[in-house]
């Protein structure tokens, strides 16, 4: 089982801190907890200072830290991770903003062809711990360009680590060991979970970036809520939806096992297989198009490891083949609580 | 005034090997003693041997490409000699007389060109990073390092001996990328201690610089704010005075500066390029006239600074080098096969480490299998 991540360490001299957080206002304690442990943490990006980034996630940031560690940078999206990489080689942690996912691609260039190449190029004696954050995924009634999933162009990129968080307690934890990670981090944010609230406990994290390789720890996938008929496996925005399935099938009988992913590269496939040999049905959920995605990965993956455990095909629930729809399309476009269901069925019905 | 007249160089060497007079620049080179001056020959004559070696070294199949700099040694070595710790470099991937002044072991840069690499010096040694290949993108890494330089308190210090700059060297070319107009802009709002240094050779692969501008390339840095200078390329002592004067006004403090050196490049693009079919032999010709180290000598001679037994040893030098260099090459042997899944990511990662055992285990299938046999 790897849902145990978040137990906190019995009895540290520090007493335990649970606060209600959304998981905008957790993604910030998070930078602020990282800028106060690290001087080199520096945040970068469009709008982050004055303003506190479109999203106030890094709200209050340039007050208390000043621009010279919360930078607003001229509007070139290539300009900023290109710097971002000179600044990492001097020993700066940079944190730079994406301002929306659908404005990566001019950055996407400097992020597959230098940074998630440096490592190997150099035989190890660069490393580039550059976490770009991303408000990603659609759901927010935004128009064009605001609401893009990216991340299977990144996971097919080797020397990048990306990941998302699910709840607010990930987002404070995962953010900070991004940051302190020595590889590059695409952190995906998605901006429809931005204000859910959860408790947060803000003293375990510490505890654990003290330990040695703690930050490998956001490459662990978590059992968010056991079951035995069906695994459905999401990440980031899509496991509230997977938790409102699991409500939902649990009322008609059916019991859903709920895999968080949190690590999209690398992938804990090793979590999701066990749970498909012990359910025998895996369903994916993911905003992005199926076609050649994460999803797709995962099916084959188990079906290379456990197909002799599975009573039926690996589905997936995704975006279609499509440029991201008008927002008014975008409901039935997602893998929304019906079609996530209906998957459901398909596979019971095997 | 376009970006393929010679229109407003600075040149403190003429062609036929005269110092000129230029007030302005002559602070910048007036400590160049005649031994200076034939360490600039020493280093371009070094330059000149290891390119053709390697150019031949590529004939004979023993490396895979070579990017020669022929005829680019005045630009090269000039600057180079101006840079000192802790400044740092950024070159592109023809930069080979400035790795030289840096120290790099040239025979040991053609791992790089033989594939059993893609990177083959310690770029923190010889403050000297990797090539970039992708065109354009080391300039933002340059940016984002002289930023950092700053940050780190390392310009206008208050003591000129402590401060440093970062060079960044990119050809006609890669002007017209967006990252090097990016890296201009965050550059000049940062007043970044940062020198771009332009080889306009002329030529991007087949293209004349005229496909890429209407203006030089020196004036390009006007719309950004950020000074400029036009040199002869080919005048190695010009070339130094710039980057002297470049380099110490951005380590005091004052900024990115712009230094176009007006060269050609005598060779191909690469070896898999036929520059035939673009340019003629009497423009080529044209060139040879101004050769870089043919022209420093004739000023050596004039002085009579070049003396024989000097000439002798840097040729014993050169040849001793050219043979080093096709010793070394061909001694290589490929690194042990899993080698190649090493340092994709700095931490353990499942993909990688699973791909790696499984690739182990089929290699070693076939090695059981023979001991059966
Ligand atoms: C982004 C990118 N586009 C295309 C290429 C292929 N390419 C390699 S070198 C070159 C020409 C570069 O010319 P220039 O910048 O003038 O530099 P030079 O080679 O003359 O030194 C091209 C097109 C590349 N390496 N990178």
């Amino acid at each position: 089982m790897t849902d145990t991540h978040h137990r906190v360490p019995a009895a540290t001299e520090q007493e335990s801190a649970v606060r209600t957080m959304t998981m905008a206002g957790a993604i910030n304690a998070g930078l602020r907890a990282a800028m106060e442990r690290d001087p080199k943490v520096l945040l970068m990006g469009e709008d982050v200072g004055q303003l506190g980034g479109v999203f106030r996630v890094t709200d209050g940031l340039h007050k208390d830290f000043g621009g010279d560690r919360v930078i607003d940078t001229p509007l070139a999206e290539s300009g900023i991770v290109g710097t971002s990489i000179g600044m990492a080689m001097r020993g700066y942690r940079p944190v730079v903003e994406i301002q929306f996912d659908g404005f990566i691609f001019p950055a996407f260039n400097q992020i597959t062809t230098q940074l998630a190449k440096m490592h190997y190029r150099s035989h190890g004696s660069i490393q580039l711990p550059v976490v770009i954050r991303v408000p990603f995924a659609g759901n927010i009634g935004a128009i064009e360009h605001h609401s893009e999933s990216i991340e299977a162009l990144f996971a097919h990129t080797a020397g990048l680590r990306i990941c998302s968080p699910a709840t607010p307690q990930d987002a404070f934890d995962m953010i900070q060991q991004s940051i302190f990670a020595p590889d590059p981090v695409i952190f995906l944010e998605p901006k429809a979970r931005y204000w859910d609230k959860g408790d947060v406990d803000t003293d375990a994290v510490r505890t654990r970036l003290d330990a040695a390789a703690a930050t490998a720890d956001i490459g662990r996938a978590r059992v968010a809520r056991p079951g035995t008929d069906v695994t459905v496996v999401a990440y980031g925005p899509t496991v509230r939806t997977a938790l409102q399935v699991a409500d939902v099938a649990a009322g008609e009988g059916t019991s859903v096992e709920v895999v968080d992913l949190r690590s999209i590269s690398p992938l804990d496939a090793a979590t999701v297989i066990r749970s498909a040999k012990r359910t025998g049905r895996v369903i994916v959920v993911h905003e992005a198009p199926t076609a050649h995605g994460v999803g797709a990965e995962l099916a084959a993956r188990i079906g290379e490891e456990a197909f002799f455990h599975l009573k039926a095909p690996v589905m997936r629930v995704g975006g279609f083949h499509m440029p991201y729809p008008p927002s008014k399309f975008e409901h039935e476009y997602l893998p929304n609580l019906d079609r996530v269901l209906d998957a459901v069925d398909r596979v019971m019905a095997h | 005034m376009g970006p393929l007249s010679d229109d407003g160089l600075v040149q403190l060497l003429d062609v036929d090997g005269t110092r000129v007079a230029d007030p302005d620049w002559e602070p910048y080179a007036s400590h160049l003693t005649p031994e200076a001056l034939r360490v600039f020959w020493r280093l371009m004559t070094l330059t000149r041997t290891f390119d053709a070696e390697a150019t031949s070294l590529q004939r004979q199949g023993e490396l895979g490409l070579w990017v020669s700099c022929l005829g680019q040694e005045g630009a090269q070595i000039g600057s180079g000699t101006a840079i000192r710790e802790p400044d740092y470099v950024f070159p592109s991937y023809r930069e080979h007389g400035v790795a030289l002044t840096r120290n790099v072991d040239l025979p040991q840069m053609l791992t790089l060109f033989r594939g059993l690499e893609h990177g083959s010096w310690d770029p923190a040694k010889h403050s000297f990073h990797l090539y970039t290949l992708v065109i354009g993108a080391h300039t933002l890494h340059a940016t984002g390092y002289a930023i950092a330089m700053d940050k780190d308190g390392l310009v206008g210090s208050g003591s000129p001996e402590n401060d440093g700059a970062v060079i960044c060297y990119f050809g006609d070319g890669a002007t017209s990328q967006g990252d090097v107009n990016e890296s201009f802009v965050f550059a000049a709002v940062n007043n970044a201690p940062l020198v771009f240094f332009v080889q306009n050779n002329q030529f991007a692969i087949s293209e004349p610089t005229t496909r890429q501008s209407r203006v030089t390339l020196a004036q390009r840095a006007d719309g950004f704010g950020i000074p400029r200078v036009r040199v002869d390329g080919n005048d190695v002592i010009a070339v130094h005075a710039v980057t002297q004067w470049a380099l110490r006004h951005a380590r005091s403090g004052q900024g990115p500066v712009l230094i176009e050196a007006f060269t050609y490049r005598m060779a191909a693009h690469t070896t898999s390029d036929d520059a035939t079919r673009y340019r003629t032999r009497a423009e080529e010709e044209k060139w040879r006239q101004r050769d870089p180290i043919d022209r420093l000598e004739k000023h050596l001679q004039q002085l009579g600074q070049l003396p024989d037994e000097f000439r002798t040893a840097v040729e014993a030098e050169a040849k001793a080098l050219g043979k080093r260099t096709r010793e070394t090459v061909k001694a290589w042997e490929r690194p042990p096969l899993l080698s190649m899944f090493d340092h994709v990511y700095a931490e353990p990662h499942a993909q990688v480490e699973a791909e790696r055992a499984w690739f182990d285990r089929y290699q070693q299938s076939f090695i059981d299998e023979g001991s059966h046999a």
